[in-house]
């Protein structure tokens, strides 16, 4: 099979806020019908599967756009009040974003044997699914922490960073909510899920912890061995650029598990092409696939001897809006903001 | 039988499918009125619950409400839309207003009606609807006086209907399973016992179905009171259908026995007639129109008893005065022709004389007991009524003394006549006013008195107050 791959990295262009485009189609297509699939994931990592799925059905093509997902929310919500055109189908990180969007019934209802087949906390309304299972874990520079430093616990870490004269001062990096909707999401769910978040909070403002906006820039952080420890980092995005001298700690007092949400916008003009990728992914087929990449954590998986209650995914239900909410982002923000200080440059405001 | 099995099965089965179809119809109208009142019912559970659960989350948002520097911050408990989302698949709404209406946080689809929640009760509830579907809302106010802020803040909380809906559709379903199953029992235990109470009846068509033709004698009528009744007037049809073939079978043969001996008389002395010479033609001629008269007043009895036995079978009996029928048999006989030169004295009461007869047959009965008179008896004849409260008596007296005793006992009887040979029929005569006095409750008697022989027909009196 040859597949054709248009990568257009747009620079720092705020007016386009897609980063990149993508086009997948099958080398025995004859005029296709496409989908255009706006997606935070990294086009890297989905490669696989809709290749896969181009192979399958090579009556359809896909453009991939990826998309920041505080951006990717705002166009969705503008094409949702109909200003401009949508996408035929989102897959977003922000779950809380796109529950938000299915909320203010911006999404079109799909059912088959695959989406009735999914657990409660996966799907909702029928509108929203949860595709990849991926867990929130630690990564640390295995150079140069030594092995008996690495934190495989949040209260581990907490004594680390409590240490009167830290190596890690200034070395620890995580997300910044307020640039990242998928940052805020951690963070929050922390907030909710254990105390040690005001402990947590409290250990980056004495180490001076930097928070920052990407996946991929904290990644090589760690790597370059420009932040020593990573917290909160989308395990996911470590298999596409498999790296030597990355530990990496699913934390043992609980990990965060995050499912993509897939959604067909309510005025998509290929809601079934949509709904037949939707179907592929969530197929044992695509499952496979996207566990391959590890998009998909299995509960047998040897990497992660978690105990079941220690695995807590974000369940796709309105509890999420809490989330979205004005002031209780704004307290939350304001409480983040005065550990870390001021908004980093090119970090995204993001609206509820 | 075929042709006559088959509508008697058809009217049977439609007995029994006509009261399963009121019994259905019956079901059916109530299933209706249960399945309605179920829904109505399920439909305020679910309303109840499911706005308990809303006005939950809305206080609960209302609670978290702080005034910080001079402004009302929300900080929406996640345990508030936990309440929701026990709504599994309903879509939310929210607004925190402060006391100009002005939006603070959460959703501006969540609005009040103008001014309504200031008038109504708090908490307040109404419909409206989320991006175009209905949703049910309710409204929670919260009052600050804080040195910085004073005024409400109202909670608004929304949220589609899908699980209401479902929840009512549930109950509903819950409660048409109970009233089907309890349906199906009702209809088959209907059914069971419609069938057993018609199991007489089909037993009684059996029966009958299965009965000789000529055999009419009565049927046991061991069912229930309304097939005993039916049994009953059965048994009665059949018993009157015997009696109006024993008639028949009686004229037939009295017909065959009587005529016989008259008839071959008749025959001879025609024959006679014939062969004799000339000079006693005339003495053979009045001898044949005697014997011919007297065939006549034979057949005349005999088809008055056919008559008589047929009306009493027949003709119901109504009130009759004694005295008409007196005067009619005396008017109807003509004594002149039977007995000439005998006179008929006439003894009547002035008042009614009311028994419950047949007109016809009595009076049949009384020209007979007047004629056996003319023909046998001695002047002066006498034809007369009495009456006393209990019963009413027509009589004819003659003076003479009577048959003799030997008669008497024999007298009454079919074929009892003294001179059958000689056109005579006083027997036929007597028992025809047998007949009547049988079929009306009542008796013949004779006996002498002090002026003669006397045939007396008794009738129970119908005093004229119980009619």
């Amino acid at each position: 099979m040859i597949r054709y791959i248009v990568c257009i990295w747009m620079l720092s262009g705020p007016a386009i806020a897609q980063e990149a485009v993508a086009h997948f189609v099958s080398d025995v297509a004859i005029a296709p019908t496409d989908i255009v699939v706006r997606s935070t994931t990294d086009i890297g990592v989905l490669t696989p599967a809709l290749d896969a799925f181009v192979g399958i059905y090579p009556d359809i093509s896909i453009t991939y756009e990826q998309w920041g997902s505080n951006a990717l929310y705002a166009d969705s919500r503008a094409a949702c009040d109909g200003q401009i055109p949508a996408a035929d189908a989102v897959l977003s990180s922000g779950v809380h974003q796109m529950v938000d969007l299915v909320n203010r019934a911006c999404a079109h209802p799909y059912t088959s044997d695959i989406t009735r087949g999914l657990s409660t906390a996966r799907v909702w309304r029928n509108e929203l699914w949860g595709i990849t299972l991926e867990p929130a874990v630690i990564i640390y520079n295995s150079a140069l922490v030594p092995a008996e430093d690495a934190p495989h616990t949040r209260f581990a870490l907490l004594d680390l960073m409590r240490r009167a004269e830290s190596p890690y001062r200034g070395k620890i990096a995580t997300y910044d909510v307020e640039a990242s909707g998928l940052g805020f999401l951690f963070a929050f769910m922390d907030s909710l899920e254990a105390t040690t978040f005001g402990g947590l909070l409290e250990g980056f403002a004495r180490t001076n912890a930097v928070a920052t906006c990407c996946s991929a820039e904290i990644i090589d952080g760690v790597a370059k061995g420009e932040y020593l420890i990573a917290y909160n980092v989308l395990g996911s995005y470590l298999s596409s650029t498999p790296r030597k001298n990355i530990g990496v700690i699913h934390p043992e007092d609980y990990t965060l598990l995050l499912s993509r949400a897939y959604m067909i916008p309510q005025t998509a003009t290929n809601k079934v092409g949509a709904a037949i990728l939707l179907d592929f992914l969530l197929s044992p087929q695509g499952q496979d696939i996207l566990a391959a990449g590890n998009l998909v954590q299995r509960r047998d998986d040897d990497a992660t001897l978690l105990s079941e209650s220690a695995q807590r995914t974000i369940p796709i239900d309105p509890k999420l809006l809490v989330a979205m909410d004005r002031h209780r982002r704004s307290r939350f923000v304001g409480q983040w903001r005065s550990t870390f200080g001021a908004l980093p440059e090119g970090g995204f405001l993001s609206a509820p | 039988m075929p042709a006559v099995d088959q509508p008697s099965k058809l009217a049977q089965r439609s007995l029994l499918s006509r009261v399963m179809i009121g019994v259905l119809s019956l079901l059916a109208i109530g299933g209706c009125i249960v399945s309605l009142a179920a829904f109505a019912y399920g439909k305020n559970a679910a309303r109840q619950s499911y706005d308990r659960l809303l006005v939950g989350a809305a206080n609960d948002i209302a609670e978290s409400i702080n005034i910080i520097d001079g402004a009302a911050i929300a900080d929406i408990p996640v345990s508030a839309f936990g309440l929701l989302s026990l709504a599994l698949d309903d879509r939310i709404a929210y607004a925190v207003r402060g006391p100009d209406g002005a939006l603070l946080t959460g959703y501006e689809t969540a609005l009040p009606p103008e001014g309504a929640a200031r008038r109504q009760a708090d908490p307040f509830y109404y419909d409206s609807t989320l991006q175009g579907e209905p949703s049910r809302f309710v409204t929670v106010v919260r009052r600050f006086s804080e040195r910085d802020y004073s005024g409400t803040v109202s909670v608004t909380v929304g949220q589609t209907l899908r699980a209401r809906n479902a929840m009512a559709i549930d109950l509903t379903k819950g409660a048409l399973v109970i009233t089907g199953l309890a349906g199906i029992a009702l209809i088959l235990s209907a059914y069971l016992v419609i069938r057993s109470a018609m199991r007489p009846l089909e037993r009684m068509a059996n029966e009958l179905l299965a009965r000789d033709p000529y055999d009419l004698t009565p049927m046991q009528a061991d069912g229930p009171a309304e097939v005993a009744v039916m049994t009953d007037a059965m048994n009665r049809f059949m018993q009157r259908l015997d009696r109006q073939i024993g008639a028949m079978k009686h004229l037939i043969s009295d017909t065959a026995h009587q005529l016989r001996t008259p008839v071959a008389a008749i025959r001879a002395q025609a024959e006679l007639a014939i062969e004799d010479d000339t000079e006693h033609q005339p003495q053979r001629l009045e001898r044949l129109l005697r014997r011919t008269r007297s065939l006549g007043n034979l057949l005349d009895q005999m088809l008055s008893r056919a008559l008589v036995i047929h009306r009493t079978d027949n003709a119901p009996p109504e009130p009759v005065d004694l005295r008409d029928i007196a005067l009619q048999v005396l008017d109807e006989c003509d004594p002149e022709l039977l007995a000439p030169g005998v006179e008929v004295d006439l003894i009547i009461t002035d008042a009614p004389v009311i028994v419950m007869a047949d007109e016809v047959s009595v009076t049949e009965a009384g020209k007979n007991m007047l004629t056996n008179a003319l023909q046998h008896g001695k002047a002066p004849i006498r034809i007369g009524v009495s009456t006393s409260p209990l019963q009413s008596e027509l009589w004819v007296e003659d003076a003479g003394k009577g048959p003799g005793h030997d008669i008497l006992s024999r007298i009454g009887g079919r074929f009892e006549r003294s001179a059958a040979s000689q056109g005579n029929s006083a027997g036929l005569g007597l028992s025809i006013v047998h007949a009547v006095a049988e079929a009306f409750n009542g008796s013949v008697n004779m006996g002498t008195t002090e002026t003669g022989f006397r045939v007396t027909l008794t009738l129970p009196s119908q005093n004229e107050d119980n009619t």
